[in-house]
């Protein structure tokens, strides 16, 4: 049976490439075909009607057309276009780190509905100025579930059995933990306290109720964003390149919030 | 596969080829524009060609805003008459001629080659960001207008230019972003809107 020709689709705009001399081609991550790539003529003109609708994070309803190669855009209409992300460099920075992320792991064309959603509530969450390194850890443990790549926290990975509440070690390579005895064995794990392991399995929990109320002190959320980055990069085989964005921008705020006003 | 087709032909399709790859010119208007050539006078093609050959061998970018320009400074920055206290800072040399032509503005310029990328990579250092930090400090310069593109990425290099500007203690402004000029309102999407609505004037 033929496909029809025309098809509409709800899509947050994950990633945006120029085309040409006013055109767009657009990786869009929608709920039911997964990640896709659309061509959006014209949308670099200041007359484009649907420009606006297809920036990087935005949540639109989106009509396409078949094509050959790749299918185009003919219609958009915003469905929630998060202007407090979009006005905030810091948030902003968060948020494109979230679609990199997906961008990343997701196969084209296949459909991951709790990826979609995901993916959603966290700019929802990143947009009403929830705790952003919250967000965004608990956001990397509920995709790294989905994409099929829960760590091991319960138990360790070697022995399999249960950790003590002590330091023990997180190996990227074996993805999980080891115990202080089958350490020795693996070259490359991290030494993680038991505080950031308690704080890794509520995040890999999924109840994002008891997340919302975790304190996070300054070094414990360094902790935490450490070790799950390096997980990511060894699954990658790459560096994101927003986190470098993200960790300049903090750098940089750092720096200001300790150094007095200079003098004018 | 070449080497059977007639040297002089072979040149009318290398001519096609190549306009062909500029933007814009699509199989037919590439073809169009070759015969045109070739019906043209010696004199005239030779002048397009060498228009062609000194844009890339004759320009450079201006040391003090990075406009295209063959001398340097460029007749922007070298201009008495232009307001020396203002510098509009634009995504690329285009955009100062998009300016220019509205005959509205006075002061000078500062291209920064590019805006900030997270997802593909392009940091701070990689456009014009520190020349023009340079450029301001110890300057006459009392107002730097942030006319980057109102995309994502150009919101967000205006955003990050003005954290480092306003301790500087000049006074930063962003060009008004709001509803472009013919559109229809009931097109335009959630954020121009709303920033429109928070703009607006009295009239
Ligand atoms: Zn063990
Ligand atoms: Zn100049």
């Amino acid at each position: 049976m033929p496909k029809p020709r025309t098809y509409q689709t709800e899509a947050i705009i994950i990633k945006k490439t120029k085309l040409g001399e006013a055109g767009r081609i657009l990786t869009l991550y929608t709920p039911h075909l997964g990640k896709i790539q659309a061509v959006a003529k014209g949308v670099r003109r200041p007359r484009s009607k649907m420009a606006g609708h297809l920036e990087l994070l935005t949540h639109s309803q989106i009509a396409l057309a078949r094509g050959r190669n790749i299918d185009t855009i003919t219609g958009t209409q915003t469905i929630n276009g998060f202007l407090p992300l979009k006005s905030d460099l810091e948030l902003s920075a968060c948020a494109l780190y979230a679609t990199e992320l997906v961008n990343q792991f997701a196969a084209d064309d296949v459909e991951d509905y709790p990826v979609f959603q995901l993916l959603l509530v966290t700019l929802q969450r990143l947009s009403q100025r929830e705790n952003s390194d919250l967000v965004l850890r608990y956001f990397e443990l509920q995709l790294l579930n989905a994409v099929g790549y829960r760590p091991q926290l319960e138990q360790c990975v070697a022995c399999r059995k249960p950790l003590k509440e002590t330091t023990n070690a997180f190996c990227p390579g074996a993805g999980g933990m080891l115990c202080s005895s089958c350490r020795p064995t693996q070259p490359f794990a991290y030494p993680l306290s038991w505080e950031a392991q308690k704080a890794l399995r509520l995040l890999q929990g999924g109840d994002y109720e008891s997340v919302s109320r975790m304190t996070l002190t300054p070094e414990l959320s360094h902790q935490l964003e450490v070790v799950i980055r390096n997980y990511i990069r060894y699954l990658l085989e790459r560096d994101l390149k927003s986190a470098a964005w993200l960790d300049a921008l903090k750098a940089q705020s750092g720096q200001a919030n300790l150094s007095p006003t200079a003098p004018t | 596969m070449n080497s059977e087709i007639p040297p002089a032909a072979g040149a009318v399709d290398r001519l096609i080829q190549e306009l062909n790859r500029l933007p814009g010119v699509g199989p037919k208007s590439a073809q169009r524009l070759a015969y045109h050539l070739l019906r043209a006078s010696d004199e005239q093609t030779k002048m397009l060609a060498d228009a062609i050959l000194s844009v890339k061998q004759k320009t450079k970018l201006c040391s003090t805003c990075f406009n295209i320009t063959d001398t340097d400074p460029c007749p922007i920055c070298r201009n008495q008459q232009r307001d020396l206290t203002k510098v509009c800072v634009v995504e690329q040399p285009q955009d100062i001629l998009a300016l220019e032509h509205t005959k509205s503005y006075n002061g000078l310029y500062h291209v920064l080659h590019g805006a900030i990328s997270p997802t593909e990579g392009i940091g701070t250092n990689d456009i014009r960001i520190n020349e023009l930090m340079e450029r301001l400090k110890g300057s006459s310069v009392t107002e730097v207008i942030l006319a980057t593109n109102p995309t994502l990425e150009g919101e967000q290099t205006a955003m990050y230019l003005n954290k480092l500007i306003t301790p500087l203690g000049i006074r930063v402004t962003r060009l008004a972003r709001g509803l472009p000029f013919g559109t229809e309102l009931e097109y335009a999407d959630d954020v121009t809107l709303t920033r429109a609505i928070e703009g607006r004037q009295e009239f």
